[in-house]
Order: C-alpha cells, then structure tokens, then sequence
C-alpha cells in the first residue's frame, strides 16, 4: 500500500490542555494524565476506547511505558519515538498506518512537563544530559545548549541572504501580537521591535526576546479512522499529509545552516496532501528562537530561499499581515514547556474547527503544522483538513 | 591535499577513543575514507558518506575559516563573553571550537584561523586563533 493513500483517512477529534503556564505541585506525568483526560472527553470516547498511544519526555527514555501504567491503558499500538519538539507530528503519519491497518482504534497522542517549577531544576537536568546523552565535540567550547545553535544559524543567514536583526524580532512581534488574542497566551504585554533588540543578549546575535518561554503545560490529542470521526462530536480535522525527516543532530555536522530538513519533510508532506504552500490557509512553525519560523517559511516553500526575513517584514505574520503565523502566540508567546510540537497541531485543530475565538482565521480549511526538535535537527511536518478538503 | 597519514585505524579501541588519546598528547588528528577519499569529522567508525569501513587518521593543515559564530554572554566575573565559532577546515570537514586570542567580538564569518590543542583548561581541546589568510 502506498502510504499517500492514508490521506484523509484519519482524524483528530480530540484535543486537550492542562497547566499552561506555571502548575506548581503537579508532575509532568499528572500534567500529561490531565491533559489526557480532557483530550478524550472532547473526542467524545472514554479512556477504556484509547488502544493506541505516543508519548515521550525529554528526560525519562522509557516514559511512554510510565504513561501507559498510569493511565491504566492496555494498548495494541506503542510509538515512544523522541525526535524532541516534533516529536508529537512525527507521530501522526505512524498513527494513521496503524489506524488504518486495524492494528488499533484510537490512538492518544499526549505530554507533559513542570519543566519551569519541577523540583528537579533545569540546570540539573542539563547536567545529568551530559553524562547520559554526550555530546564531546561541542561541549569543550560550552555552547549553550541548545540556544548557541540556533544564534549560528542566524548569524548564518544574516552574512548569506542580508537578513537583518529588525527581521528577526518582527517574528517575536508577531508572536505577540497573536498572544494578545489569546487569553490562554502566557506573555501578552505590548512588545515592539526596539524592546526585543534592547532585550538582554544572551548569545549574539539573539536576545532572551528572540527565544521561547520557558513554561509547565501539557497537551494531548485523539486520533481514529476517518470514517469513526464522522460520528463523534466534534468536527472532524482530517490528516491529509505529514512527513518526518532527519539530517544531523549537532549543529557542527549540519550540512548548510540556512537549509533545514524541513525542506525534505514538507515536500512530502505536500506531496502526500495533494496541496501547495499557496493552498495553506493558517500556518504553526516551531518557534523556539525567531530564527525558525524564517527558516522554515522558506524551506517549506511560503517563499524563496533567503526571502523569510522580508517575509515577516512590515508585520507580514502577524494579525492581518499576508499569512497567519503562530495565531496562538506561539512558543515565543504562548507556551513552551520543554517540548512544544503538541500545542502546534491542537491550534491547528481549534483554526480548523472554527473554535480559535478572536484570533479565528476566518474560514480556515487548510491548515499546516511544523514541529522541529534538537538543534534544528529533526523537522516533521503535518497537513490537516477540513471534512470537504478531503 | 596538505593532510598527511598518521596510522590506520586501531581496532583495539573504537574513533572517540582514539581522537581523544591522540588529542590528550598534543596531536590534533581528523579521519579520511581510503574508499571514497573523503575527509570526516566528528570521528566514527565507517565512512558517514559511502559507508565504507576504511576510515584511517591523518593529520589537518589546521587552515580553516569561520563559518558561522556566536558571542556567548557570560557575567565577567565568570570569565566573560567567549566566542562559539563552527570552523571549515580546508580538507572539507567542520567543527565547533572557540576562535581565541583575541576580543570575541571582533570573529567574522570568513576570518581565516589556525588550530591548536589547548590544554590550558584542563582536558585538552582544539582551539583556533586568527591568521594573515
């Protein structure tokens, strides 16, 4: 079987969230059970209808056999894969086989993390990371991790296409401006061009404003066979395309630091989904550090190679520029709780569904979601559709 | 090609091992494929372009420019700002390492370098400095 004939087949008809922002006292696994347990109930199903599950954690390597004890599952389908933040797209195209085969019936995609009040600081964590997961050809120069990275790329893009520093905070501009449609955004103050480029620098050419929030929450979503979600409660939000890639995971053995692996993973993408760029009516990009989203405005084909940084120019992401952009405020704004990829297909969801409130792109039936893990090293991206797209 | 054969692989140890041992005594040593001829860096085991297992050690001219950098911000009584350079050695391979010796704020992309094992730090690592290209 052809795997592009798994478009539309699927669905997600569930999403939930929990503990956005700070959720002092809980664990990242009662976050995610939280998030789990309201992701069902929207989908219409209860937790004993969940026979297939994704899940991973940043630090447990085993987690998902932690979430599957705790939720009580006896699943049929398994994907604990970490490819970082997109992990949680990369399981979407793994899913609908499994849907489709039959091997399940609803499959459970969720996470969680306290990573901004764990008890466990990020600092400690980072630490005990460089004995279990080493990285001995970048540590000696102590990049920080992974923020040192992404500030390369942007210098890169910077001396090879005239991108400009303004460029770069029109993207955390944006972000904002979408946040502050968003009662459920994290950071909602006014913040203009100047604040981002007289923010703190942290590792040049970016600013502690060009980075995500460092949040708790948790996020979860449902998926089933195409032809089940036709009876459940909500409005169906149908996987036309998704496509994973990976090229390196250090950022020294990256091949061109303008050039993202999304490159590979959106072509596939479009291709399985049957649209263009050009078709996409709302648009999520794992904002991590501003740099991303020009990265992979071009690299998903939104414009040319090098055009990203005159693409956000002018407010062009932002609320009534050319393409909405991150319209939940996105990492930069909204959330961004160690890995991020979950709360990109949830928007995505709420756009599709008509249920995105004041910052509703209005009749979005198309809509893409892109996840990035690492240090610009694993790309996943996923097309989802409204019933009359399919 | 400047780069000249050192020794071939050893199997009594896997690269990493191998890398940091010849680095430990002074010597800054990089991989190349006697299959495809390709020169690798970070060291591994078999040939990350052809998949040949034929990887032998060979010492770089230590010439290279600098292809992307960042200014890592760090409070001066931690020592200060340093320079996060990724550096294009001429035999084709890149690396990560700190361009020292000078103001951190004065590395452009393009500036020509020289290596160095530095050892000053404790482990010894490689490091490189500015030079007339």
């Amino acid at each position: 079987m052809n795997y592009r004939n798994l478009r539309g087949k699927t669905a997600i008809v569930g999403v939930g969230h929990f503990g956005l922002g700070q959720a002092p006292g809980y664990t990242d696994m009662e976050l995610l059970v939280r998030a789990a347990h309201r992701a069902v109930a929207d989908a219409g199903l209860t937790m004993r209808d969940i026979d297939g599950i994704a899940s991973s954690s940043t630090a447990a390597s085993m987690w998902v056999m932690s979430a599957i004890e705790t939720l009580g599952l006896r699943p049929t389908y398994i994907d604990g894969t970490c490819l970082g933040g997109s992990s949680f797209m990369s399981y979407i195209l793994a899913a609908a086989h499994a849907l489709e085969s039959g091997q399940c019936n609803a499959v459970l995609v969720c996470y969680g993390s306290a990573q901004r009040t764990a008890t466990v600081g990020r600092a400690a964590v980072t630490e005990a990371r460089k004995s279990l997961d080493p990285q001995p050809y970048e540590a000696p120069y102590q990049p920080l991790s992974p923020l040192s990275s992404y500030a390369l790329a942007a210098r890169r893009h910077m001396h090879q296409y005239g991108t400009t520093r303004e460029q770069l905070a029109e993207v955390a501009v944006a972000a904002r401006l979408w946040a502050q449609r968003n009662p459920e955004a994290q950071e909602r103050a006014p913040l203009s061009i100047d604040d981002v480029l007289g923010a703190r620098p942290v590792s040049d050419p970016l600013t502690v404003r060009d980075c995500c929030l460092v949040t708790d929450g948790a996020g979860a979503f449902v998926m089933v066979r195409a032809d089940r979600a036709r009876d459940l409660p909500n409005r169906p939000v149908h996987v036309l395309g998704s496509a994973s890639a990976v090229w390196n995971r250090q950022i020294s053995c990256m091949e061109d630091l303008t050039v993202t692996a999304a490159r590979q993973s959106g072509q596939c993408a479009f291709e399985m989904a049957g649209c263009t760029p050009a078709d996409i009516d709302v648009v999520g990009l794992y904002d991590a550090f501003t740099i991303n989203t020009i990265l992979f405005l071009e690299d998903l084909g939104f414009c040319a190679k090098g055009e990203g940084g005159s693409f956000v120019s002018g407010g062009g992401i932002a609320p009534g520029g050319r393409l909405p952009v991150n319209t939940n405020g996105g990492g930069l704004s909204c959330v961004h709780p160690g890995m991020y990829g979950v709360f990109l297909v949830i928007e995505a969801v709420r756009q599709l569904r008509g249920q995105a409130g004041e910052r509703q792109v209005a009749g979005a039936k198309l809509a893409l979601a892109h996840g990035n893990g690492g240090t610009l090293s694993s790309q996943s991206t996923v097309i989802l559709g409204t019933a009359e797209t399919v | 090609m400047s780069s000249k054969a050192v020794h071939g692989t050893d199997a009594a140890s896997g690269a990493e091992r191998q890398y940091f041992d010849a680095l430990a005594q002074g010597h800054f040593n990089i991989q190349r494929c006697g299959q495809c001829s390709r020169h690798v860096f970070h060291p591994r085991e078999i040939c990350p372009h052809c998949g040949a297992d034929a990887l032998g050690w060979v010492r770089p001219s230590g010439r290279g420019t600098v292809y992307s950098y960042t200014t890592v911000r760090r409070k001066p009584e931690a020592g200060g700002d340093y320079n996060v350079s990724l550096i294009d050695l001429e035999e084709g391979v890149r690396m990560m390492a700190c361009v020292v010796g000078r103001d951190p704020h004065g590395v452009a992309i393009g500036m020509a370098v020289q290596a160095r094992v530095d050892a000053a730090g404790g482990a010894a690592r490689v490091v490189f400095e500015e030079v007339q290209p």
